[in-house]
């Protein structure tokens, strides 16, 4: 699915950036792109905007270093087996591949508060699509200006993050039965999104990421997230689950090499 | 037909005239004999101050001249090329760029006419070209007339981590050195023997808040090692090059990225967010450093993601 979006992308929106390039001031590409970008993904399906009584997002202002900003998104109306968000859809609308991860989220999460890091190089609109159970699509979004100064979206120290490819953590606090906890997985991953170079061959190194990041508890899946190559360096997902018995959190993760990281912690 | 073309030729004598003022303004500062920076403003880079926000300059030897950091512009260059004609009719030998930011590099055009080795860090190359679309695309737009003529142009000489090179200005040895990951993956630093001046990039920001773009226990780690070696002058990436300040410059650097380090650490811990040590980490910090509210944030941003893997 997500291969086949970036193809029919890279078609409409390089016919939307000729055609805009005549009337748009190119400091501000960010909101002509948007009605394009709706298209391509979810054709011509309704999307209720500002639906902030569904739900929230989070990020900063701006773009603090452009590696690394911190999106999270909270729902306002909790999770029940009759009516429930299953999908969210982050685009961020002018990063390089703006279909950015698509969360399928379990009615048995209770809650919805989950936050990862994005790769943002340019003002842009980062939205999040809450797809429900009935199919129907609300949206909520917020503005990030750029970063100032020598913030590139490159990564710091590739060498060190692949030394460490693989490595996984999945941290919590000291979780009670019953009760809505906190968790993080993260994966050291350097997540190269193709504008790599490799001084050596003195090629670009392929794009290499994580595609998916799957996280169950007790053999049932709480959160299922597509990334790609919005997703910061060592991709990090946060969100929130009420174990309702002792048992296991697991994760498994899945890049773009068909490479798989998997962890696990005992509740 | 005549009256638009008036105030074409009145606007661009003007432009002439506020080019040839502003090489006049382009002060450069002699440090130890034949040693010279001009220092750069504590702002962000913008048209108005051409990019110049970091300390460039050159070093004489009895053949050749050194040019290390080319500025924050071709314009920049420019300037910094004719501070160099102004002391010496000696050819520039080398261009070194201590590490791949734009204020350090973006001048490198203007002295491409000197035929000089481009000298950096091994991984220089490879980071000019991660950033090299990025930086040209946000620099055109902040730098407008003080860019057109800027380039990437990569090292053809490179210095290798635990390999120090030395290149001879005619009796005037420099020695090349390069680091793991600190200010970036790519730092390098220069050495003039004769005076035991040490150029340090980026390595040391004085009175202008660091910017951490590397590794902030790699860093700190560095600046460790630099404090034991008794450098008669030191000039910082940004910030007044002294004889005697720049071991407190140290000292305030090492002081504010263990403190951030330390109050990062305790947040990552009790599983806090990036958001919440943006807010809470190290603002007592915020009346030591200039241009803190531009880059605070950042280094914690940056610190965070790094210290989650200890």
């Amino acid at each position: 699915m997500f291969k086949r979006i970036s193809k029919a992308l890279l078609a409409v929106v390089g016919f939307g950036f000729t055609s805009m390039s005549l009337t748009v001031n190119a400091a501000t590409p960010a909101e002509p792109l948007w009605p394009t970008l709706k298209t391509v993904y979810f054709g011509d399906r309704s999307i209720r905007e500002d639906a902030t009584d569904l739900l929230t997002i989070e990020a900063p202002k701006r773009a603090e270093d452009a590696a690394i900003v911190p999106i999270s998104i909270k729902s306002l109306v909790p999770q029940s087996s009759d009516k429930y968000i299953k999908n969210i859809h982050i685009i961020v609308d002018n990063n390089p591949e703006p279909y950015s991860a698509n969360f399928r989220l379990s009615p048995e999460l209770g809650l919805v508060d989950i936050s990862t890091r994005m790769r943002v190089d340019q003002y842009t609109f980062v939205r999040a699509i809450a797809e429900m159970n009935d199919d129907s699509l609300h949206m909520v979004s917020r503005f990030v200006k750029a970063s100032g100064g020598c913030s590139a979206p490159a990564g710091k120290d590739a060498a060190a993050a692949l030394a460490r490819l693989g490595k996984m953590q999945i941290r919590m606090r000291k979780p009670t039965i019953g009760e809505p906890t906190q968790a993080q997985v993260i994966v050291s991953h350097p997540n190269y999104n193709g504008l790599q170079f490799d001084q050596k061959s003195r090629l670009y190194i392929a794009a290499h990421y994580i595609k998916n990041i799957d996280v169950s508890y007790n053999g049932t899946a709480l959160i299922n997230v597509d990334t790609g190559i919005s997703v910061s360096e060592d991709p990090s997902l946060r969100f929130t689950f009420t174990p309702s018995e002792a048992g296991k959190l697991k994760a498994i993760v899945t890049d773009s090499k068909e490479q798989k990281f998997t962890h696990e912690k005992q509740i | 037909m005549n009256k638009p073309i008036l105030p074409l030729i009145a606007c661009s004598f003007l432009l002439f005239a506020t080019t040839a003022c502003n090489a006049n303004n382009y002060p450069v500062k002699e440090v130890s004999s034949g040693i010279f920076y001009h220092q750069g403003v504590h702002e962000d880079p913008l048209e108005s101050n051409m990019g110049a926000i970091a300390n460039v300059g050159f070093i004489i030897g009895e053949q050749c001249v050194a040019v290390i950091d080319s500025g924050g512009s071709y314009l920049e260059g420019e300037y910094l090329r004719k501070a160099v004609k102004k002391q010496t009719d000696l050819p520039i030998c080398y261009v070194i760029n201590t590490h791949a930011h734009p204020d350090h590099i973006f001048g490198n055009a203007a002295f491409k006419q000197d035929n000089p080795d481009f000298i950096g860090h091994e991984k220089l190359p490879a980071a000019m070209v991660a950033r090299k679309d990025f930086f040209a695309k946000t620099f055109k737009e902040i730098l407008g007339k003080a860019f057109p003529g800027t380039e990437f142009i990569p090292p053809n000489i490179t210095v290798s981590i635990d390999s120090p090179l030395t290149i001879d200005l005619g009796n005037r040895l420099l020695t090349l050195t390069a680091y793991s990951t600190s200010h970036t993956d790519h730092d390098l630093t220069v050495l003039d023997n004769n005076t035991n001046t040490l150029w340090t990039g980026d390595l040391l920001f004085m009175e202008r808040i660091p910017a951490l773009d590397g590794s902030i226990n790699g860093w700190i780690t560095t600046m460790e090692k630099l404090q034991q070696i008794p450098f008669s002058a030191v000039i910082p990436g940004h910030g007044e090059a002294s004889t005697d300040k720049w071991q407190q410059g140290l000292v305030a650097q090492l002081h504010y990225f263990r403190l951030i380090r330390d109050e990062i650490r305790v947040i990552i811990n009790d599983m806090g967010t990036i958001e919440q040590a943006s807010k809470q980490v190290g603002l007592d910090e915020e009346n030591n450093w200039e241009l803190f509210q531009d880059y605070h944030r950042r280094n914690i941003t940056a610190s965070f993601v790094q210290l989650e893997w200890e």
